[in-house]
């Protein structure tokens, strides 16, 4: 099925600025030619110093973030598209079978029950109601949630429980290409493992992960490259 | 000195007017024609509608009957008949099979029609929908492309809050499978003899400037759920004078002790029955010309 | 390559010398959400209006893609087509709960009348949709025989909602939702909203001034500002990295509780 030579992931020339019109254009230069590959069964994390830019490489790939200029090329549905080119019905649709994104908070939609908001993506990928929420369950247990939490809305949880309810999200559906934007950073060592064996399960099952990681001990047990974006830091133009 | 009318009362042109409106009428069944009313020597909401449309179509050989609830004796039925006779000089009666023309309001009479009549209805208000869309555009629009959804929601309510269509009067029906008419204010029980009826069926609404019309022997149907369908209503007892079963019945209060009796609304029938020896309760032993027989004027 | 829903063609609209619509183009597919997001006086309204049919644009064109297939041109469509598709395939939701209901009908009736409309004749049958769409939208089925007059207007509005998608129509256009209800009823019906498309695979075009509602409802974004869209894009990337000038600007003037 996949092809072990082909990346899933290839980015290349990404250059992203920002420019801040109420502040009289002030442009924010971000990164600049970045270029990674991401293969099937790998994780590559994102290193370099704080504001290097690195979250707002993951978020481009993502579509969150317009990008600047380059390519993100990904394989969906057997082809390679370009997302950085694609238009919102493909990106929709990539985002719903082939790329998952998680974030360092969770963003929560009010009043809806947790074990409903981790099974919404497997639907999502086509799973039937029952699958769905089995499949919840059984990532709620490994990330050692208690089944009384699951029929609450998680907005009560602490931090770290509510950060658990977004990983599980995160990993609910058939994602074949897994973002992480620093998805540990509030758990305790023991839900730190519990993550670190999801992550290990998905890749043995193919999956490709591209994340940000602070702590170094996780860094070094999850990543099996890491690519540097200080590399990729943007030339500063001194005004003429 | 005395006035003289034009056969009728109304003009020669206004009457080419209603009887192209009838004409109209007659052409899109249960469909209301607009028609310029005229001003008539009697009130609005005192059957100028049905005047008119008589004016229209008599002629100097006609026979007319007028009723009112049923009844050629009540105040509206004998000043009708008395203008026509007047300004026409036609012949009058209170029998329902002399009649050529019967003019009505808010009954159908018991005895059954024949091809050659014409029943003329007076109506207050022509629109069925107007009680729940206030907006005469909306309703014309309705009308126009067979938009009846509402119809129904107004019997739904019947049922909701009643547990049976509540309606007992001016039940509305579809004509020949097409609009949806307000059959004036007649009782329910009357609703199943405008089906396939021989008689020519003319309505008239004189302050909503409204004629319509149902050709004889047009479908006519009292709209109903499937699970709630159209009952014609009974009642528990006959006619107190004449025994009928299947006549509709007035109340009549007859002390002041509470004491009641039944009998039919329709008094021409009544008499007609009581003439053919059929005899009520409450007749007892009276002779039959005890009740004599209203008298009509020439 | 799917075919959209809706498709808006160069929509113009004036108002004397006022552009209320100038050369709007997109399109809506199937079981998407579009939010318009502008203040006062960007078009929006008129907007809506024009693609729901309820007004005539100056220039450009709506199609839609209709039950059987064939996309058809708004504007070639009969009254009688129109009302009809506006009746079962098409919903709108009203600001204004009123407006969308009829107030002197009870809940059941209001419910049931585009049943009835299409040719329903079973009391009973009619009654238990109607209770089951009171439910979906978390009205006790105790009030079913209550009018409007009597509800709350968060109540008014979930009853709207039922009475418009009790067809199941394909395409709901909403007009301000939640505007001027109370913000405990607010969250609740937009939750109602978001699970009800999630389940029926509704698409969507909502009008909204509130960037919180377009967040959380929509997976796509239009921006206008004077008739004109500034900017378009996925919701979330609009509102997280806006590009335009006056997107940053309306971001940036979001408060945060």
């Amino acid at each position: 099925m996949t092809l072990l030579n082909e990346p899933v992931l290839s980015v290349k020339g990404l250059t992203k600025g920002f420019t801040l019109h109420l502040h009289g254009g002030v442009q924010l230069p971000v990164v600049e030619n970045a270029a990674f590959d991401l293969f099937a069964g790998e994780c590559v994390v994102l290193g370099g110093p704080s504001g290097a830019g690195k979250s707002s490489i993951l978020k481009m790939i993502y579509g969150n973030y317009l990008t600047g200029a380059g390519e993100i090329r990904m394989r969906h549905d057997g082809a390679m598209i370009d997302l950085a080119s694609a238009n919102t019905r493909t990106i929709l649709a990539v985002r719903r079978r082939t790329m998952g994104y998680v974030s360092q908070f969770l963003r929560v939609i009010p009043r809806v029950a947790t074990l409903d908001i981790v099974t919404e993506p497997a639907l999502a990928a086509g799973l039937s109601s029952e699958e769905g929420r089995a499949r919840a369950a059984s990532i709620l247990t490994l990330l050692n949630l208690p089944e009384r939490l699951w029929s609450l809305p998680p907005s009560t949880f602490s931090g770290g429980e509510q950060q658990r309810v977004n990983i599980a999200r995160g990993f609910a559906g058939n994602h074949s290409l897994l973002i992480l934007d620093e998805p540990t950073a509030s758990l305790d060592a023991v839900n730190r493992n519990a993550v670190l064996t999801l992550i290990e399960q998905r890749k043995a099952q193919g999956a490709a992960f591209l994340g940000i990681f602070h702590d170094q001990e996780m860094r070094e047990r999850v990543a099996d490259r890491i690519v540097d974006v200080s590399a990729f830091a943007p030339c500063v133009r001194e005004a003429a | 000195m005395t006035t003289t009318y034009n056969f009728a009362y109304l003009d020669e042109q206004t009457k080419r007017m209603i009887r192209r409106a009838i004409l109209k009428a007659i052409a899109i069944p249960g469909y209301q024609v607009p028609f310029a009313s005229r001003e008539m020597p009697m009130p609005y909401g005192w059957g100028t509608g049905g005047v008119q449309v008589t004016a229209a179509i008599l002629g100097p050989k006609d026979v007319l009957k007028v009723i009112d609830q049923g009844a050629d004796d009540t105040t509206n039925a004998v000043s009708i008949r008395a203008f026509f006779a007047r300004t026409a000089n036609v012949a009058v009666t209170t029998r329902t099979v002399e009649a050529t023309i019967i003019q009505t309001r808010h009954r159908v009479p018991e005895e059954a029609l024949t091809a050659d009549q014409i029943l003329v209805y007076q109506v207050p208000i022509p629109e069925p929908l107007r009680f729940l869309e206030p907006r005469e555009t909306e309703t014309r629009t309705m009308h126009a492309l067979s938009e009846y959804g509402l119809m129904h929601v107004k019997l739904y309510e019947d049922i909701a809050r009643h547990g049976h269509i509540a309606t007992a009067y001016a039940y509305p029906v579809e004509v020949a499978g097409r609009y949806v008419m307000d059959p004036s204010p007649i009782p329910k029980f009357d609703n199943p003899k405008m089906n396939q009826c021989p008689a020519l069926q003319l309505f008239g609404a004189g302050r909503e400037k409204r004629i319509y019309a149902v050709p004889p022997y047009t479908t006519v149907v009292s709209l109903d759920f499937e699970d709630y369908p159209f009952e014609r209503n009974t009642f528990a007892h006959p006619c107190a004078l004449c025994n009928a079963t299947d006549s509709y019945l007035d109340e009549v209060v007859t002390d002041d002790k509470g004491g009641r009796m039944y009998v039919c609304s329709d008094t021409d029938h009544c008499e007609e029955r009581r003439a053919n020896g059929h005899r009520g309760n409450q007749l007892a032993d009276a002779p039959l010309d005890a009740m004599p027989r209203i008298e009509a004027a020439e | 390559m799917t075919v959209p829903l809706l498709t808006a063609g160069g929509l113009t609209k004036r108002y004397g010398g006022i552009n209320a619509c100038a050369h709007i183009s997109f399109t809506l597919d199937e079981g998407e959400v579009l939010a318009i997001v502008g203040e006062s006086g960007s078009g929006k309204s008129t907007l809506l209006n024009i693609l729901a049919g309820r007004m005539t644009p100056d220039a450009g064109d709506v199609r839609y893609r209709m039950r059987d297939g064939v996309v058809r041109n708004l504007a070639d469509l009969g009254e009688a087509e129109r009302r009809l598709l506006m009746r079962t395939d098409w919903g709108f939701v009203h600001q204004d709960a009123s407006h969308g209901l009829r107030m002197n009908v009870s809940a059941g009736g209001n419910i049931g009348e585009r049943l009835m409309a299409i040719g329903d004749r079973n009391y009973g049958d009619i009654r238990l949709s109607a209770a089951d769409w009171l439910t979906r939208v978390e009205i006790d089925t105790d009030r079913m025989d209550h009018k409007p007059t009597t509800y709350s207007g968060g109540m008014r509005q979930r009853l709207q909602i039922a009475r418009n998608l009790v067809t199941s129509p394909r395409l709901v256009f909403m007009d301000e939702p939640t505007g001027g209800l109370d913000v405990s009823v607010q969250a609740r019906l937009l939750d109602l909203i978001r699970g009800l498309v999630a389940d029926m695979g509704l698409a969507v075009v909502l009008v909204t001034h509130d960037l919180a509602v377009a967040r959380l409802l929509s997976h796509r974004i239009l921006v206008m500002k004077q008739g004109h869209v500034i900017e378009t894009g996925l919701t979330d990337r609009v509102l997280d990295d806006p590009q335009a000038p006056y997107t940053q600007l309306l971001v940036s003037s979001v408060l945060a509780a």
